[in-house]
């Protein structure tokens, strides 16, 4: 016990060198991909010095305009509509007293979480190809309903837990000075409970635009989003192209999480 | 009395009904567009498969559940075990279980040290590990491929230095795919490990150390079981999506090394055969479904004996 006098309970050893080991493989990758989207040269390996012609070649190619347009638009109505069901449905299952169902919708809009993203993909993908054939429609339509459907339990989180953590006095209150029950939840439920309607549109924001599985199967021929689009490219020959859209993209992401955390950490 | 009983009643009837309605647009949502569909997927897995894809609705046969495990030998018809299927079955097991294991041997001391740092820096930590999680799977399987791949900067810095003379065959191989859902699902198994970690009572730890434990006897003795319910929900949150990978798999294997998502994949497309691979889905699920069950009976053990 040479250093006892700094004996602490708390340390193990090797840990703190295993946790550095674990951030520097978490950051390592996305690092090097960010730094070869600013390579001159064509390689993703071999430096040949600074230069933003990827990214201006990215910019300035009209099929990834279209296929990033596109998800920011899925992504958007997704998350709009999955966020207006899940709230309606916090509202429902949390709070006052459970009714007979509450378990049964509880475990509903949990589900997509459990079920494999391959099985689902593939579900989609056999269930919608009797619908196109039987209606002849093939719009953006699957595509939407798809990504609402796995966007709710993501959305449907932060809403329940900011309700549970909210205090019901303040509505009794409004309903005992004569408000009515729609500007009781107008006046003083939803001002409340927006923090948690928009981190959850905010989950369910990034969660849409991620998705490659689902977006693969049920997407119809010219219907590409950002991740599929890439995930075709792989298979040709790469160039830091690829590594400057994936920048772009992982900027949105940290930009929303970090909003996100910004938001939850002010409610606690 | 009565009436105020009834009126009671009806508006707590009006309640109900009121929950139901608020709920039913979520409800409809993942009915038809996530649960319904997989009752369709079990239907079609008991349904002759189409010529060219598809399958003939209802003409029912479990032919495609028999392929699953078996084959038939085009000749003369002798049965034997579906050889493909089942090393592809194992690889899938096999790499999400080493994935998972090493998850736990990375991700349990990582989660120990953001516990164990000052209350008001932890929420940098688990924020620093939370960003990759929410970042883009493709992206991050795309920057891991470009780090193994072999004039990728791994095998550029060891051939620079010396360690090698060529460059090491990684990508497309058990290792590459392994590699890569390591890196994926690593924050799956940090964050529930945490959550336990934060919780855990130092004052038992300095009990052990007063009764002379060493180290590696408090971390085995003490805090492991007290932090088991987090290894166990880390554990199953790496576990699963390790199994139904299919991204990972499909960049980082390059269509030799399938898993099951890869091999269900197939069957829908060049493979034209749905009955088989919305067996393979069934099958998946149902291996999900036995860990989850796994889990909860363990988690449910883990508060009872705990709180």
């Amino acid at each position: 016990m040479a250093n006892a006098g700094r004996f602490s309970i708390r340390r193990q050893t090797g840990f703190t060198l295993i946790a550095a080991f674990c951030f520097l493989w978490l950051y390592a990758p996305i690092a090097t991909l960010i730094f070869y989207s600013f390579n001159a040269g064509t390689s993703v390996a071999i430096w040949e010095g600074f230069s933003w012609r990827w990214y201006e070649a990215a910019w300035n190619n009209e099929q990834i305009k279209e296929v990033s347009l596109r998800s920011l638009l899925i992504a958007t109505v997704a998350a709009t509509v999955a966020t207006v069901a899940a709230t309606m449905a916090a509202l429902a299952t949390t709070r006052k007293k459970p009714f007979r169902g509450t378990t049964a919708v509880y475990a509903a809009i949990n589900a997509p979480l459990m079920v494999p993203e391959i099985v689902t993909a593939v579900a989609l993908l056999i269930t919608f190809a009797s619908i196109k054939v039987a209606t002849g429609y093939t719009g953006l339509g699957y595509l939407l309903a798809a990504h609402s459907a796995f966007c709710i339990p993501f959305a449907y989180l932060p809403v329940r837990a900011r309700l549970e953590s909210m205090d019901l006095t303040l509505e009794r209150a409004a309903a005992d000075l004569y408000a009515t029950p729609w500007n009781a939840f107008r006046y003083v439920t939803l001002p409340l409970l927006w923090p948690g309607i928009i981190a959850g549109f905010m989950l369910a924001f990034v969660i849409s635009l991620d998705d490659v599985v689902i977006t693969e199967f049920v997407k119809s021929a010219g219907q590409d989003t950002l991740p599929t689009y890439m995930l075709g490219q792989l298979r040709r020959q790469i160039t830091p192209e690829i590594n400057a859209i994936s920048t772009a993209f992982f900027l949105l992401s940290v930009l929303i999480v970090t909003l996100f955390f910004f938001l939850n950490r002010r409610k606690s | 009395m009565a009436s105020a009983k009834e009126f009671l009643e009806a508006s707590e009837r009006k309640d109900v009904r009121d929950r139901w309605l608020l709920s039913l647009p979520a409800l409809l949502i993942i009915f038809a567009a996530a649960l319904g569909p997989l009752l369709v997927v079990l239907l079609y897995s008991f349904m002759v498969k189409g010529d060219y894809g598809d399958v003939k609705l209802w003409q029912w046969s479990t032919e495609g559940w028999f392929s699953v495990f078996f084959q038939r030998d085009i000749f003369d018809d002798t049965v034997s075990l579906a050889d493909a299927h089942l090393t592809i079955l194992w690889r899938s097991v096999w790499l999400s279980f080493l994935t998972t294991l090493l998850a736990l041997i990375f991700g349990f001391p990582t989660a120990y040290f953001i516990a164990t740092r000052p209350e008001g820096t932890r929420d940098i930590w688990l924020f620093l590990i939370t960003i990759p999680f929410w970042t883009n799977l493709l992206i991050r399987t795309f920057a891991m491929m470009e780090v193994i791949r072999n004039e990728g900067i791994l095998n550029t810095v060891l051939i620079k230095i010396g360690i090698i003379d060529a460059p090491l065959q990684i990508l497309y191989t058990d290792t590459a795919i392994m590699l890569g859902m390591l890196y994926v699902y690593l924050p799956l198994m940090v964050l529930p490990l945490y959550a336990s970690m934060e919780k855990l009572d130092f004052r038992l730890v300095e009990a052990a150390y007063d009764l002379y434990a060493t180290r590696l006897r408090v971390l085995w003795r003490v805090i492991i079981p007290l932090v088991k319910p987090g290894v166990i929900a880390g554990s199953i949150l790496v576990f699963i999506p390790a199994l139904g990978a299919y991204v990972t798999p499909r960049v980082l294997g390059g269509g030799k090394n399938m898993m099951l998502g890869n091999l269900i994949e197939l069957q829908f497309g060049q493979g034209r055969n749905w009955p088989l691979g919305a067996a393979l889905s069934i099958t998946l699920m149902a291996i999900v479904m036995v860990a989850m069950l796994v889990y909860v009976r363990q988690a449910s053990k883990g508060t009872g004996s705990h709180g």
